[in-house]
């Protein structure tokens, strides 16, 4: 090798500030309109596409040196993803991390939004896989694209209309499609509809990035976000007939943990903050730690 | 038990060091150097830099060292280091008509001038595993042909442009689009197409390219040219006023002649479809050719029915490192997603239970549902 280090030194954060820069206007257009996918130019990052390329790309735009940043996975800072991701700020931008959701000025997440609610002086940042919610209904972007500039939503509902003929329910469990104030139709990411409630008027500023799709889109503070229905069928979210039970929460999601080959289950908080949270403050559970052999389907 | 689903940092860090491990194999046998890598392993370095879209040996033999010789892996490691590097500008077109020629083909004239040159080749081996590749017998030295730097080695398509028999080649003064730096939009330009072919997947356009030869998007397509060898890359320097060498590369160019077109008004020609490569890459220049003849259907007013016609679906797939993050992404924990799917699948069993238990609930529902 004649090269003494054929790899550069990183800007802060890793991007560049051109990169930025265009990143933060299409932030700024997304903001301006509500639930509208921004087409932006995503870079190649060093982690594969579909792994958080869009997420890393808005916090690396939007981060400073005085924020604290928590990434959650499913709910959880502990998973491999979320873990990665975190070293990969640490690494880049040296800022303080957390995994204390009250702690965090940004929280870059995957799959789910924090029990805690969030504050006007917080960033949720959304790591979206496929940024387009007619994508299943019609493949091509010249198309979805029209549809949404003519607010043509027709097929969305159908959609829904038959999964209500055919189980009598909506069987769209994440990723449920919602209409942001009044005009676009927006995919929240693949998070559980159980999430979906919390979007809405949410103080906190809320933003998407899928960096293999390349767009950008965002919900303002306060912005009415409401999830897709019938007036006969109301929008409905996943309800636990128990507690975590490791913490005893209620009205929480819950992660299924498999315990034995015997059928044997116990449901745990996805939040892992929120049920370390509990767990500290001196909160248990209120019946058995786990209820091991509870007939599957419970 | 509950730790043991999720991940953590030790648990990384082991993996990794694994990898190190096993990339670097028995420790008795010596390492790969960089040179064996750029020397023997030439063809997957060009591979690696085609699509990877950057021109540097070194670099690739590095990746594909690091990636364990998965190619993939090593243009995904290119690509993330290219992503990181400014970008100065665009080059002067290159000039393949004055190309360093190391192997020029025709399937379109026996002779002509310049000669046919067959180089470096693959093609009239036959393909027995030679026992001297288990061992290191000496090579002796190949013939080689003085080099005049004044040859003239007119392109085909250039010979047919000359009697208007092929469709003019446009001028490309513009600076082109660059797909790394501004997001694609539906329908894009040829300039933009090419870009994204050059560095799509090489078996994702051989099977798209082979496609068009099955029937699905003809286009009668007739090896005008291939030829690879050294081009001369020059950049405008504003400041001076003229252009200036930067370096020379190796490229692989194929010109396909392909279906005429032309109608009462304008006089019949010949299409042409387009193929550049990095380095040494026949296969994918010439697939890479048949492909954007194909999807140029629109230009051409023919029907666009084949998959190898479609742009959206050409574009959107042929990028192998975005295809490979998505469809490995399915590794990640999904159980989120999963648990509501789960949920509701368990309701809908229970709901049904009930209903085949109680059979005049059943007999309504019937009933509500055909209304329905």
């Amino acid at each position: 090798m004649t090269k003494a280090s054929p790899l550069p030194d990183y800007n802060f954060a890793y991007l560049d500030e051109g990169t930025k820069r265009m990143i933060r206007r299409a932030v700024l257009k997304a903001i301006a309109i509500p639930g509208y996918q921004v087409p932006f130019a995503s870079r190649e990052m060093p982690m594969p596409y579909g792994w958080g390329t869009g997420g890393v790309q808005v916090t690396a735009s939007i981060i400073g040196p005085t924020d604290v940043l928590k990434v959650i996975d499913q709910g959880a800072d502990d998973t491999i993803n979320a873990v990665s991701i975190r070293s990969f700020f640490q690494k880049t931008a040296a800022v303080q991390t957390t995994t204390h959701t009250n702690e965090a000025s940004i929280i870059q997440t995957r799959h789910r939004i924090p029990e805690t609610p969030l504050r006007a002086d917080q960033i949720l940042v959304y790591q979206v896989p496929i940024p387009e919610p007619l994508r299943f209904l019609e493949p091509r972007e010249t198309e979805t694209r029209t549809m949404h500039a003519l607010e043509e939503y027709g097929l969305m509902h159908v959609k829904l209309y038959e999964d209500i003929a055919r189980h009598d329910h909506i069987a769209t469990t994440y990723a449920y499609p919602v209409k942001v104030a009044g005009r676009y139709v927006m995919d929240p990411s693949p998070i559980p509809k159980f999430d979906n409630p919390k979007m809405d008027r949410s103080p906190a500023l809320q933003l998407f990035g899928a960096g293999r799709e390349k767009r950008i889109y965002a919900l303002p503070p306060f912005i009415e976000v409401k999830s897709l229905d019938f007036e006969d069928h109301p929008f409905s979210i996943q309800r636990f007939d128990k507690p975590c039970a490791l913490c005893g929460a209620e009205g929480v999601y819950l992660d299924e943990v498999i315990t034995d080959d015997r059928g044997g289950r116990m449901f745990v908080c996805s939040d892992t903050d929120h049920c370390q949270s509990r767990l500290t403050q001196g909160q248990g559970p209120t019946g058995p730690l786990a209820s091991s052999g509870e007939e599957a389907g419970r | 038990m509950y730790v043991a689903v999720k991940g953590g940092e030790v648990a990384i860090r082991n993996a990794h060091r694994l990898l190190d491990d096993r990339r670097r194999g028995d420790r008795t046998v010596p390492a790969l150097t960089l040179e064996q890598i750029t020397g023997q392993l030439a063809l997957s370095v060009d591979r690696v830099m085609a699509e990877g879209s950057l021109y540097d040996p070194e670099l690739a033999a590095m990746a594909i060292r690091q990636a364990r010789g998965d190619l993939i892996e090593a243009i995904f490691l290119l690509r993330a280091y290219r992503t990181t590097l400014p970008r100065l500008g665009p080059s002067r077109p290159l000039d393949t008509g004055r190309m360093r020629i190391e192997r020029r083909i025709s399937a379109t004239y026996k002779d002509l001038p310049g000669g046919q040159l067959l180089g470096p080749t693959f093609d009239y081996t036959h393909r027995l595993i030679d026992p001297a590749m288990a061992g290191a017998e000496p090579i002796e030295a190949p013939e080689r042909r003085p080099c005049h730097p004044d040859s003239n080695w007119p392109r085909v398509t250039d010979l047919l442009g000359d009697e208007d028999l092929i469709e003019p080649d446009g001028e490309g003064a513009e600076e082109p689009g660059d797909l790394t730096r501004d997001p694609v939009s539906f329908p894009t330009d040829r300039a933009v197409r090419l870009q994204a072919l050059a560095r799509g997947d090489e078996g994702f356009l051989l099977a798209l390219g082979y496609s068009t030869q099955r029937g699905y998007g003809r286009t009668h397509p007739f090896v005008g040219e291939i030829r690879i060898g050294f081009v001369v890359v020059e950049v405008d320097i504003p400041e001076l006023g003229f252009s200036i060498c930067i370096g020379e590369i190796r490229v692989t160019e194929c010109q396909m002649v392909s279906q005429f077109t032309g109608n009462g008004s304008e006089s019949p020609r010949f299409t042409r479809g387009y193929g550049l490569v990095f380095g040494q890459s026949e296969r994918k220049a010439m697939a890479m050719s048949l492909v954007e003849r194909a999807l140029r259907a629109e230009e051409f007013d023919e029907e666009r029915l084949a998959p190898a016609q479609d742009e959206e679906f050409v574009l959107e797939h042929c990028d192998n490192v975005a295809a490979t993050g998505f469809v490995e992404h399915l590794k990640l924990p999904h159980y989120v997603d999963f648990q509501a799917e789960l949920e509701l699948l368990r309701r809908l069993r229970r709901e049904q239970e009930e209903r085949s238990r109680a059979p005049q609930a059943a007999g309504a529902d019937e009933t509500r549902e055909v209304a329905e």
